[in-house]
């Protein structure tokens, strides 16, 4: 099993059970968790693909996948800000699909 | 006589998907474009690219995409072709 699979079975049990369901793209799905695992090389954590990391692992706590902003963002639209973690809804297209607006401070990105 | 093409300049993450699509997308379109990766950037060049996308998008998301005088932030379809001219 190759890291990629094997980080998509550890997360898709552990992750379904509270309730956060992976994007049926699967393609886009491992895309995400390969840009994952590239920035847990390049940075020593998993800092959100589609977010600017500091490479302060504390500064960027609340972008440490999964990270703080995922459930307003599930609650509100049904889908992360990355589309990576999805509600039932979201996943079964049973709710619209819109775009998920960046909900961390533009403070936190560092120079 | 075709309609020269609006300028388009992309600020992105080398490992957003977001991104990945916004360029996937102007691909597809035959749009010619530029972008900046901005995660491979680093001192003062990253300080400066980071000053540029706030000017335009003060959230400081990716992508950010400059079409001819129109800011897109995100890779939304709708909005990019409307800023292209598309229908």
């Amino acid at each position: 099993m190759s890291e990629i699979d094997e980080l998509y079975e550890r997360l898709k049990r552990f992750q379904e059970a509270k309730g956060y369901f992976f994007n049926k793209d699967r393609e886009r799905t491992y895309e995400l968790l390969a840009a994952l695992l590239i920035n847990k090389k390049r940075y020593g954590y998993m800092a959100c693909p589609c977010r600017l990391a500091s490479g302060d692992r504390d500064w960027d706590r609340d972008i440490a996948c999964p990270c703080v902003y995922r459930e307003p963002d599930v609650r509100e639209f049904g889908s992360c800000y990355c589309n990576l973690y999805v509600s039932a809804a979201w996943k079964e297209e049973k709710i619209p699909r819109v775009y998920v607006p960046e909900r961390r401070p533009p403070g936190k990105i560092r120079l | 006589m075709s309609v020269p093409q609006k300028t388009v300049k992309m600020y992105t993450l080398s490992t957003c998907s977001h991104c990945r699509a916004a360029k996937q997308l102007l691909n597809d379109l035959g749009v010619q474009y530029e972008y900046t990766d901005v995660d491979l950037l680093s001192g003062s060049a990253r300080a400066a690219a980071i000053e540029e996308v706030r000017k335009l998008n003060p959230s400081c998301s990716f992508p950010t995409i400059i079409i001819g005088g129109t800011i897109v932030v995100g890779s939304r379809e709708d909005k990019i072709r409307e800023a292209l001219g598309l229908k």
